[in-house]
């Protein structure tokens, strides 16, 4: 690898997301030094960190991850695949690596693979807890040992410094559990001689895939070549350009803060960067900073059960229903609540389930953020949901709360009503376990390796 | 007056992590961008008004380099949880899109 130069192929934002076999390569006939995909994020909510599945399905993953492994061994090039399986956890990192070495039976390939484990012992969290070495995050839930225990699993977002620690021993291939996206990318270049600002900023754009061009059409790859002060970036498919907008408004993406991007190492400082247009669809970037940290972190990310969950879904068209929405179903709630507890008594009490009734056409996309108040719809959706302890129990709410809704009396008709158009026969939807993020904290580890433990195969 | 939406090139939210989300208007040049900011019209104040949270909730941005504002606020809910009802918080940044614009 050369000193002066870095050039880098990102293969999509998400292995599984897929990008357009013609634009990997184009990439690859632009000789990249390697090629890196991330595998997930957070995005998908808490149920692929919690429940152990991945968020794309496995043809979906299968096929990009064919394509790039094709194209990294024929180029005899490294190929970094981190946060695996959507979350990064064991169950992930293993559905990963059984599609990674079923690639590599079907196409008869040999390569030295590294598999950079992410997932945390409990143990191991406990004893840094009370070292007190895990920090919280603004904002962040509570922490504590009950956390730890209640917790599905807890991943450790690893850094550049696992990986580059892989390669080292001479893996061609490295796969990951939970990984910085930004670190898949910065490692090698920053390595090589390009400044920490530069080639940080070069990942943070690369990371996303062909996200920063003007007008996105797909998921697709993305090439950028780092060298002494500058990044250039250009997207592979000809259809598609990266303006200085477009690259600059990157950093706003899914970031609180546009300027300053916190990682393991250190913090991007992206508000004295400068963007220039060297053609109508490549951007050269230079001036964008890096301070490294004064201390080491690496950011935790947990899931826990919350629970089973049952749904009905209904709508209500009565206008005299809909001029008293708010007090019609307040009403029903509280006879579903009584219902409840002339069932089970004293047995399943008002702590052990959770009854929420979504109104859609009213707030139901911005819940408690809507500012406006009126309802101006001739039509609602409801949600009735419940969540219980066992699927049993939030089915048994769901069908009672069905049940009085749909009958529950107003003053302006006499006789029975049924008020709620049920969409399905059942009316309820079982939803199964449900979970929620319940870590928002940083851990200060001895060192960058501690929390990640990396197992060397020879696939043939 | 002209709004927001009519305004802007791209008006979005969506998390920045499971517990805080982000808003980004962006303009498609810097004419527009700083007509809009002289105007004062997106401001910490306003952001609180709407989404109903204390000023000291609500980070604001002016971003010159691609002209855009940009508004992180907590999440009602975090992602996912009971009650949240936006997994991606996508669809968060709708008030923006009608707001009227003085001196457009």
């Amino acid at each position: 690898m050369v000193s002066a130069e870095v050039r880098i192929l990102a293969g999509s934002g998400v292995c599984g997301a897929g990008f357009r076999a013609e634009s990997l390569e184009e990439g690859i006939g632009k000789r990249p030094h390697f090629i890196g995909c991330d595998g997930g994020s957070t995005d998908p909510g808490p149920y692929p960190l919690g429940s152990g599945e991945t968020a794309f399905g496995r043809s979906s993953i299968k096929r990009d991850m064919r394509l790039m492994l094709l194209a990294a061994q024929k180029e005899k090039i490294p190929l970094l695949l981190g946060t695996a399986g959507t979350s990064g956890g064991h169950p992930h990192v293993a559905a990963a690596k059984e599609i990674l070495l079923e690639i590599a039976e079907e196409e008869g390939l040999k390569f030295p693979l590294a598999v950079i484990h992410a997932e945390q012992d409990k143990n191991f969290l406990k004893k840094c807890f009370k070292q007190g070495r895990i920090k919280p995050l603004d904002p962040a839930p509570m922490f504590d040992e009950e956390t730890i225990d209640k917790a599905e699993r807890i991943v450790g977002m690893m850094g550049e410094e696992p990986f580059l620690k892989a390669l080292d021993n001479g893996a061609e291939v490295v796969l990951t559990g939970r990984s910085s996206d930004c670190a898949i990318y910065a490692g090698i270049p920053v390595r090589e001689g390009i400044p920490a600002g530069i080639a940080w900023h070069a990942a943070k754009i690369l990371e996303c895939g062909a996200a920063s061009v003007e007008q996105r059409k797909t998921a697709d790859s993305l090439f950028a070549t780092c060298r002494g002060d500058h990044f250039d970036v250009e997207p592979l498919d000809q259809d598609l350009r990266c303006t200085p907008q477009s690259v600059a408004s990157h950093s706003l993406y899914e970031n609180a803060d546009p300027f300053r991007l916190v990682e393991s190492s250190g913090t991007m400082d992206l508000s004295t960067s400068v963007y220039e247009a060297l053609n109508d669809r490549c951007v050269r970037v230079s001036k964008s900073g890096f301070e490294p940290a004064a201390r080491y972190t690496v950011k935790l990310e947990g899931a826990e059960k919350v629970g089973y969950q049952t749904i009905v879904i209904g709508g209500v068209r009565d206008p005299y229903i809909l001029r008293q929405l708010d007090g019609w179903l307040e009403t029903g709630e509280a006879n579903i609540h009584k219902r409840i507890a002339d069932i089970y008594g004293d047995t399943i009490t008002r702590d052990d389930y959770e009854l929420n009734i979504r109104i859609y056409g009213k707030n139901g996309v911005m819940g408690p953020l809507e500012p406006q108040k009126e309802l101006t719809s001739h039509e609602v959706c409801l949600i009735l949901e419940a969540t219980a302890s066992s699927q049993e129990i939030a089915t048994s709410i769901a069908t009672i709360a069905r049940h009085k809704i749909l009958h529950e009396p107003i003053p302006e008709w006499s006789g029975l009503i049924t008020g709620l158009a049920c969409t399905y026969s059942p009316a309820h939807i079982e939803r199964g376990a449900v979970y929620r993020f319940n870590v928002n904290h940083v851990l200060e580890p001895v060192d960058p390796y501690e929390m990640f433990p990396i197992e060397y195969m020879n696939v043939n | 007056m002209k709004t927001i939406g009519e305004l802007a090139k791209l008006v979005r939210s969506k998390n920045a992590g499971p517990f805080v989300m982000t808003i980004d208007i962006m303009f498609a040049d810097s004419e527009t961008y700083e007509l809009v900011k002289e105007t004062g019209v997106l401001n910490r104040r306003m952001v609180s008004e709407i989404y109903h949270m204390s000023e000291n909730q609500v980070q604001f941005f002016e971003v010159d380099n691609c002209y855009a504002f940009k508004i992180s606020i907590p999440r009602p809910y975090f992602q996912g949880d009971i009650r949240d009802s936006d997994s991606h918080a996508g669809q968060q940044y709708a008030p923006f899109v009608d707001l009227l614009v003085p001196g457009t």
